[in-house]
């Protein structure tokens, strides 16, 4: 290779040597070890495993008994039926989420009933359930994941404590659910005046 | 415990460095009326203070916390810790409260009432929730803080927590005439119970209702006495002293988040340090829209109102 640039040289094309010279020493770079000096960070898009790492998450608040739902919808006994229809179990379940349309499979897998599904048709855990939500839920997804969307504990300054979307929200009807508020505190109507003053 | 304060008016008029510097000092004699006039001649430092605010050694801070849990101990018969850590350093406390999501249910009242050892009878209370009229927005000629139907949100009203707002330049500490309350390095702007003297003019000073006084011998029920406590925070206070949210001191400068924001079954409350730019705080600040309460009377308050939707 040498040998061939110098030819180039002997005939006078000293500029187009060095340019050729260069090119070569950034086709030969990451042979002659100097790879590292090539930022590798843009090389792989971020993965999605990345995001459950980062998130440490209790276990979904799954109904008592429920799971695994394979015990009942075993594919064999009972076969998998895609029909829209009212159902004659799950009654506690009524469905207040999003349009008229929405319906179990669309985030329940068919044929892997302990699992949910994306709209890709990858298949996730209950524990990952957020990656669902996110879906639709872009902006809340994002916020929850900066720790601003949904209620944190544990310190300030380290580790902290996550909650799933469905511990807040009931995923068949997700809208946070109104609360007995505490005690009022007194007004003026309340000072009651005693022997002595009030105290 | 406030060395700072009486120390500042002093610092602007060095101490004489030698006797040297005295002679040259004296053998001019504008300067020394200038000195006259403004009390600031050179005098050394024991000189001027006549020992008087002296800022505690390391002992003398033992020996007044030994004094306050040994006369805890026999009030509550139960062992009370009086903790005096210092502020972290590069560490300033912001606090951010979502409008959109509070829903007004109280929980960080009484979560706070219970972890700052407040007194039950007469009440007091630091955070004060104010139920305001959707259509009249943030008015305060239109808030209720008496509100109490069987469960909220009530419908067309939203829900304002108001407590200390840690204000930079907090008017309450402006006006105390004894040097009680004062700001600390990492914003907190906390009083000592031992040194005020009642008369209340931080409450008057204060435009956000934040400070509280025991109007009566604060009653604590010795079951409830959060024993985990700081000099400048929650330890229990006498009767005619002001008292007010610290952000609860006890945990925050270990580490952990305030007792509201541990509460707050819709995640409103949102807590970090303002210098720490991977904070959850200033994510809010650079990302979304947020308000300071009653601005205009540049206070610069340190707790942030913000809309997260």
């Amino acid at each position: 290779m040498v040998r061939f640039l110098i030819s180039f040289e002997r005939k006078g094309d000293a500029a187009l040597g060095r340019v050729l010279l260069l090119a070569v020493i950034i086709l030969l770079a990451p042979l002659l070890g100097l790879a590292d000096e090539i930022p590798k960070s843009h090389a792989q898009p971020p993965s999605k495993s990345s995001v459950t790492q980062d998130i440490e998450v209790p276990a979904p608040p799954l109904t008592e008994g429920i799971f695994p739902c394979t015990a009942c919808h075993d594919n064999k006994t009972l076969k998998p039926n895609a029909n829209r229809r009212s159902l004659g179990m799950h009654d506690e379940v009524q469905l207040r989420h999003g349009p008229e349309s929405r319906w179990c499979l669309d985030c329940h897998d068919m044929t892997d009933r302990n699992k949910l599904h994306l709209v890709s048709g990858e298949r996730i855990e209950f524990t990952t359930s957020y990656l669902l939500c996110g879906q639709c839920h872009g902006d809340k997804f994002r916020d929850w994941r900066s720790g601003i969307h949904g209620k944190r504990t544990g310190r300030w300054d380290g580790k902290k404590q996550y909650l799933l979307c469905v511990h807040c929200h009931n995923p068949h009807a997700p809208r946070f659910q109104a609360l007995q508020p505490m005690p009022k505190p007194k007004g003026p109507g309340d000072i009651k005046l005693r022997r002595g003053g009030a105290r | 415990m406030n060395p700072e304060k009486p120390l500042k008016p002093i610092s602007e008029c060095t101490p004489c460095a030698s006797s040297d510097s005295r002679r040259l000092f004296l053998g001019t004699a504008a300067a020394a009326v200038a000195g006259a006039l403004t009390g600031c001649g050179k005098l050394s430092m024991d000189e001027f203070l006549q020992h008087n605010f002296r800022e505690l050694s390391k002992a003398e801070i033992q020996h007044v916390i030994a004094r306050l849990e040994k006369e805890y101990q026999e009030k509550y018969g139960k062992a009370v810790q009086v903790g005096v850590d210092p502020a972290l350093q590069g560490v300033i406390f912001g606090y951010a409260l979502d409008l959109s999501r509070c829903i007004g249910c109280r929980r960080c009242v009484h979560a706070c009432v219970k972890e700052n050892n407040q007194s039950r009878e007469p009440e007091v209370q630091w955070i004060r929730v104010l139920q305001m009229d959707k259509e009249e927005g943030v008015n305060i000629h239109h808030a209720d803080p008496y509100y109490a139907p069987d469960r909220v949100p009530e419908e067309g009203h939203f829900y304002m927590p108001v407590q200390c707002q840690q204000c930079k330049k907090p008017p309450c500490v402006k006006v105390c005439p004894v040097g009680a309350t004062w700001q600390e390095k990492d914003g907190i702007v906390v009083v000592d119970y031992n040194w005020c003297i009642g008369c209340r003019y931080c409450m008057a000073a204060c435009p956000y209702g934040a400070r509280h006084f025991n109007w009566g011998e604060p009653t604590l029920p010795v079951e409830e006495l959060n024993t985990a406590t700081h000099y400048l925070g929650n330890r229990p206070r006498q009767k005619g002293v002001v008292e007010k949210c610290t952000f609860c001191i006890q945990r925050t400068r270990k580490g952990l988040y305030p007792a509201c924001v541990e509460i707050c079954p819709t995640g409103s409350r949102k807590f970090g340090n303002l210098m720490d730019p991977k904070s959850e705080i200033r994510y809010v600040l650079e990302n979304k829209r947020v308000f300071l309460f009653k601005e205009d009377l540049n206070t610069q308050p340190k707790f942030f109102y913000f809309y997260g939707v």
